[in-house]
């Protein structure tokens, strides 16, 4: 376990900033606030839900929150992977796989979980699997992203 | 409407504000969360889901003494039930995505604003996934056989 990198306290407070959130959407506009779906509803992907300025306001607000966050708090960091690869096919699977499954961490694993839902609860164990299994992949065969 | 789009934008920052602050906008202290064997793991991401799960386990059960949202008509809410092979499927290969580039969909895009250049490479890719699941066809609905056809 790395104790020194590790940010328990801003962890649970920026955590509990996230849940206002949702909780807002939820008893504010009766919404779940969940990225993926909120994206696709914003770029048009996803053709019903969520009324279009509702989410293209939502989408929009997580870098402009982001970014008010760094000039209040200073740089936070951004370390991506060095592959462009990575990127990419990381990108892609991403957003096939929140479509075909319906959320992501937000809406299954934050709103979902706390609602005790037992699809969102299965989502969640399945994508954290998967994450652990990849990752874990990745360091057997040596490769690097 | 004007004041549930000011709602929704004011709930997107916080959520933003918050990704930025617990260290999740950064794709390599995700991976280190995904990463249980190489010595180095790091715990944080528990922390913000349990930050996170705490205000909206609250707000489920205001939910529940409420007939509709305080500024909007309805509740839209997904079924809780069906457990689907597209869910399972689905879940699986966001895991995949996420362990590889360390990215989920909202720091992806709330790193738009503070890491330009690799978001908004990551989020084009994402956008671009999405749209492949759109095209597919959906698969056909398989129906149990008829067990008494000859009726």
């Amino acid at each position: 376990m790395n104790w020194t990198d590790a940010m328990p306290l801003a962890g649970l407070t920026g955590g509990l900033l996230i849940g206002l959130a949702g909780a807002i959407m939820l008893l504010g506009l009766g919404r779940i606030a969940g990225v993926s779906g909120m994206v696709a509803r914003a770029t048009g992907i996803a053709p019903g839900g969520t009324p279009w300025p509702i989410a293209s306001a939502f989408v929009l607000g997580l870098p402009l929150g982001a970014l008010l966050l760094t000039f209040v708090a200073g740089p936070v960091a951004t370390r991506f992977p060095t592959s462009i690869a990575a990127i990419v096919l990381g990108g892609l699977i991403v957003g096939f796989g929140t479509r075909m499954g319906s959320g992501c961490t937000s809406g299954h694993g934050v709103c979902g979980l706390s609602r005790l839902s037992p699809r969102s609860i299965a989502a969640t164990a399945s994508f954290m699997a998967a994450g652990f299994a990849t990752v874990a992949a990745m360091r057997a065969l040596g490769v690097t992203s | 409407m004007m004041r549930r789009v000011l709602i929704a934008l004011l709930a997107g920052m916080l959520f933003g504000a918050g990704l930025a602050h617990s260290g999740m906008s950064d794709p390599a202290r995700v991976r280190a969360f995904l990463d249980l064997f190489g010595g180095a793991w790091d715990p944080t991401l528990a922390f913000v889901m349990g930050g996170a799960i705490l205000p909206m386990a609250v707000a489920w059960r205001i939910r529940r003494r409420l007939d509709s949202p305080l500024v909007d008509t309805f509740f839209v809410l997904p079924a809780k039930t069906g457990i689907t092979r597209s869910l399972i499927g689905g879940s699986v290969l966001f895991g995949i995505g996420w362990g590889i580039a360390g990215l989920c969909p909202g720091p992806a895009i709330a790193d738009l604003a503070i890491a330009p250049v690799p978001a908004a490479i990551f989020v084009a890719a994402m956008l671009g996934g999405m749209i492949l699941h759109r095209l597919l066809p959906a698969r056909p609905v398989k129906r149990p056989p008829l067990e008494n056809s000859h009726v």
